[in-house]
């Protein structure tokens, strides 16, 4: 079996396994984060609760997709891992920091009474969604541009380095999408004073959006034109660029008719578009080195684990992922429809 | 302090509260699907509560073991990059593995298991808990395999030389059944297991020193003080095997826990006592020929002492020969607490015995204290190697990283977790204050803000 797997274009698939656990993160997290930067937009306790609970069942679990793809990028990258780890150190610290404030934030607004108190808590997690948010953009951005490295795969750069215009314009744009990506999930999830709240204040979610994703897009052209490379040499990847305007323009058409479970659609339609984009216009490069990018770029080919090695972990995702995505999509299905407080909620 | 000392403090600081979790939640799992058995074979109402009771503390458990466990993925990566690259090959499956099989099965069912308990019956509810209890399993395996490996690595080859040098795997099962990583797995997870059973001890304690709850309480104790029994005598047999492998696999760590400076044949053994490092000898009680015959069953073989080694390499004895102790005086104290009180209960005089209670109500400390020292012995134990003999710590770094960074990192994570430990008590106290009655956990706030709420409208 081992032997036979090794003949496959491993790195490709695993990368692209990689690949869809990040994906999963994004949409499902995503939302939880979303729900986290824009739950402020609703008044009045019942509200704040009925958001927070919207995620109850789920957020931790979605957490954990950003856990296993850690994981696999570790096991089938190790020098990719190794090398964006050490170089986005602060990041991704502060990124850590973030998670945990989220938690605790989850787990402590409803434990007093007091409306100070409650305050608190839900300012510190929305701060706590915006940060991850930002901070997981601003990774993006700097992969999008690449970084320096030196011929032992190490980063050379600085902090200030990464802290430059285009990876904030891509943090606060992946902070707008999951803003809005979280509102939509709130809408399919509530209904009464809270379903209108969030319907009567996404407009502006959503115009932020767009107009984030017309700069970034414009600024991505002018400056990152390596990105675009593949999309000129295989014209049939213009299609996803297509698919995405379409997928963003589906969202209020959707919201404006009503169908909110349609709109969520297309907000994870969005996010995959926009993921698949990023994917097609690095590749094979995963690290760009600014310095010498045909030379000293790390890519999937020259960074991976052994042909042995990818193989067996190539088993353990065709034996657990499709467990795993067959379950989630079970215990989405037992929390179907709208949410309700009950004595189990936060 | 220089870069790798920060790192390994920072790593120290960051394990050792992470692991204050993860035991619980793998110990409490355990009474989870207890009682949720006994529910459905009964259909008592009160065995129900008692599972729901435990549940909420699981899922606090299990929140912060999340979030201080993704702290330590990502420190692999930023403060040991090197040692990334050169293991990720082998280190990798293995946490990838728990990623995949572990993780997801805990926190997907443990949303069932939480918030479920209206939506689904009690047969898939039970389900639900009995995944959970194996996620939790699960990912107590992988990550164990993955350390025995940097203990006794096995089912590998170098590949490369100097700094492009890396392990690569050549046998997965080899790799995965390493010569520590049964013994040692089976010693984590009774553990976890012991961490789990104290902490049920010590809330039913409490609550039958305040006279509260007492049905509960003495379903708990009773369920928890004969599996403790149970799992101390398997943890000295499991004990037993582990220091063997010790002796076997890494002689010097064994030197070190020991403070044995000289090789010699009949090596005695030291009950409690102090290592003078400078007079390289040990003052105390021992007993002859006794650590010979604990580690390879024979009171005259030769045990290996640390002049068998290049002394920059020795690990600090002086430290862990005491950390190992303390170790194995914290099973003592368990198993001397644990018959005291099963007496007490078949004598009739338990409920009377305050003095008794309270110490039961402290014990929760006993298992963590011996988990966090075993793991320390074992871990410093490797000094002054991450992978032993074959990559050594200073060679793990990462290289772009500077001291300042892990430093400010390290100051963060310290106030944040005294915040997070602060957190953590306060809502435990809160679950236990609340205890286990049916009704909502928190009702009164809520219904009575209901209730203005509505007289204001």
């Amino acid at each position: 079996m081992l032997e036979w797997m090794q003949e496959l274009p491993l790195q490709f698939i695993w990368f692209s396994i990689f690949v869809i656990l990040l994906c999963g993160y994004a949409i499902l997290d995503g939302f939880d984060l979303g729900v986290g930067m824009t739950h402020l937009l609703t008044k009045g306790d019942e509200n704040r609760r009925l958001m927070l609970n919207s995620i109850g069942p789920v957020w931790d679990g979605n957490e954990v997709w950003l856990v296993t793809a850690g994981g696999a990028l570790l096991a089938g990258f190790p020098d990719v891992y190794a090398t964006l780890c050490s170089a986005f150190y602060a990041p991704i610290m502060i990124l850590l920091a973030g998670l945990i404030f989220r938690a605790v934030a989850i787990e402590f607004r409803s434990k007093q009474p007091m409306a100070w108190w409650r305050w608190t808590w839900d300012l510190l997690f929305f701060l706590a969604s915006l940060t991850i948010s930002v901070g997981l953009g601003v990774t993006l951005g700097n992969l999008i541009q690449g970084i320096p490295l030196d011929p032992y795969k190490e980063f050379t750069g600085t902090l200030e380095m990464l802290l430059n215009p285009y990876a904030f314009l891509v943090g606060f744009l992946t902070a707008s999408l999951f803003a809005l990506h979280g509102a939509i999930y709130a809408l399919m999830k509530t209904e009464g004073t809270c379903h209108e709240m969030i319907r009567k204040r996404i407009n502006p979610l959503m115009i932020t959006f767009i107009l984030l994703y017309a700069i970034t897009t414009m600024a991505t052209l002018i400056y990152q034109p390596h990105m675009l490379k593949a999309i000129q040499e295989r014209p049939i990847f213009f299609l996803l660029g297509i698919g995405n305007i379409l997928a963003i323009a589906n969202i209020p058409r959707e919201i404006t008719k009503g169908r909110d479970d349609l709109a969520f659609i297309s907000s994870i339609a969005n996010i995959l578009f926009l993921m698949a984009l990023y994917a097609v216009g690095t590749y094979p490069n995963v690290i760009r080195a600014t310095n010498a990018p045909d030379t000293l770029s790390l890519t999937i080919y020259n960074s991976s684990s052994s042909p042995l090695t990818l193989s067996i972990l190539l088993l353990i995702a065709v034996i657990g992922v499709p467990l795993v995505i067959s379950y989630t999509f079970c215990i989405y299905w037992i929390f179907r429809g709208k949410v309700k407080l009950d004595s189990h909620s936060y | 302090m220089d870069v790798e000392m920060l790192a390994r403090v920072q790593f120290a600081v960051t394990i050792m509260f992470h692991y204050i979790y993860p035991p619980l939640s793998i110990g409490l799992s355990v009474f989870i699907v207890a009682f949720e058995a006994i529910y459905l074979k009964t259909g008592q109402e009160r065995y129900k509560l008692d599972a729901k009771f435990w549940t909420r503390i699981f899922a606090l458990t299990f929140a912060i073991g999340v979030a201080t466990g993704i702290v330590m993925e990502f420190e692999f990566g930023t403060n040991w990059a090197s040692y990334s690259r050169y293991v990720g090959d082998v280190f990798g499956s293995a946490l990838a593995a728990e990623g995949v099989f572990a993780f997801f099965l805990e926190s997907g069912f443990l949303a069932l298991l939480l918030f479920g308990w209206d939506r689904v019956g009690p047969k898939l509810h039970f389900f639900s808990s009995v995944m959970v209890m194996l996620g939790a399993h699960f990912s107590a395996v992988w990550i164990v395999v993955a350390n025995s490996w940097m203990q006794t690595p096995a089912g590998y080859h170098v590949v490369g030389e100097g700094l492009s040098a890396r392990a690569e795997i050549t046998d997965f099962w080899a790799m995965v059944f390493n010569p520590s990583s049964m013994d040692r797995l089976a010693h984590t997870l009774l553990g976890c297991w012991l961490a789990g059973i104290f902490l049920v001890i010590s809330i039913s304690a409490f609550y039958l020193l305040k006279k509260r709850h007492i049905d509960f309480a003495k379903d708990s104790l009773k369920l928890a003080l004969g599996l403790s029994l149970v799992i101390l005598i398997l943890q000295a047999v499991s004990g037993d095997r582990s220091g063997r492998v010790v002796a076997e696999h890494q002689p010097a760590k064994l030197a070190a826990f020991e403070g044995l400076f000289h090789t010699q044949t009949g090596a005695p053994l030291t009950l409690i006592g102090y290592v003078d490092p400078e007079e390289q000898t040990v003052h105390g009680l021992h007993i002859p020929k006794l650590l010979s015959f604990l580690s390879f069953h024979d009171f005259d073989a030769e045990v290996k002492g640390l002049d068998a080694f290049p002394q920059k390499d020795w690990p600090k004895t002086a430290l862990l020969f005491q950390t190992y102790r303390l170790m194995i005086m914290m099973w003592g104290a368990m198993l001397l607490l644990t018959l005291w009180t099963i007496y007490l209960w078949r004598r009739g005089t338990l409920f009377q015995s305050r003095w008794t209670l309270r110490a039961l109500m402290l014990s929760v400390a006993f298992p963590q204290i011996a988990n966090q020292m075993g793991w320390f012995s074992a871990e410093v134990g490797r000094y002054p190697w991450i992978v032993y003999d074959l990559l050594r710590i200073s060679e793990g770094l990462s290289k772009s990283v500077t001291a300042n960074q892990i430093l400010w990192s390290l100051i963060m994570f310290t106030i944040v977790y005294i915040f997070l430990f602060l957190v953590f008590l306060y809502i435990l106290n809160e679950k236990i204050q609340h205890g286990p009655q049916s009704g909502s956990p928190e009702p009164a706030y809520h219904q009575i803000k209901k209730v203005i709420n509505g007289e204001e409208k």
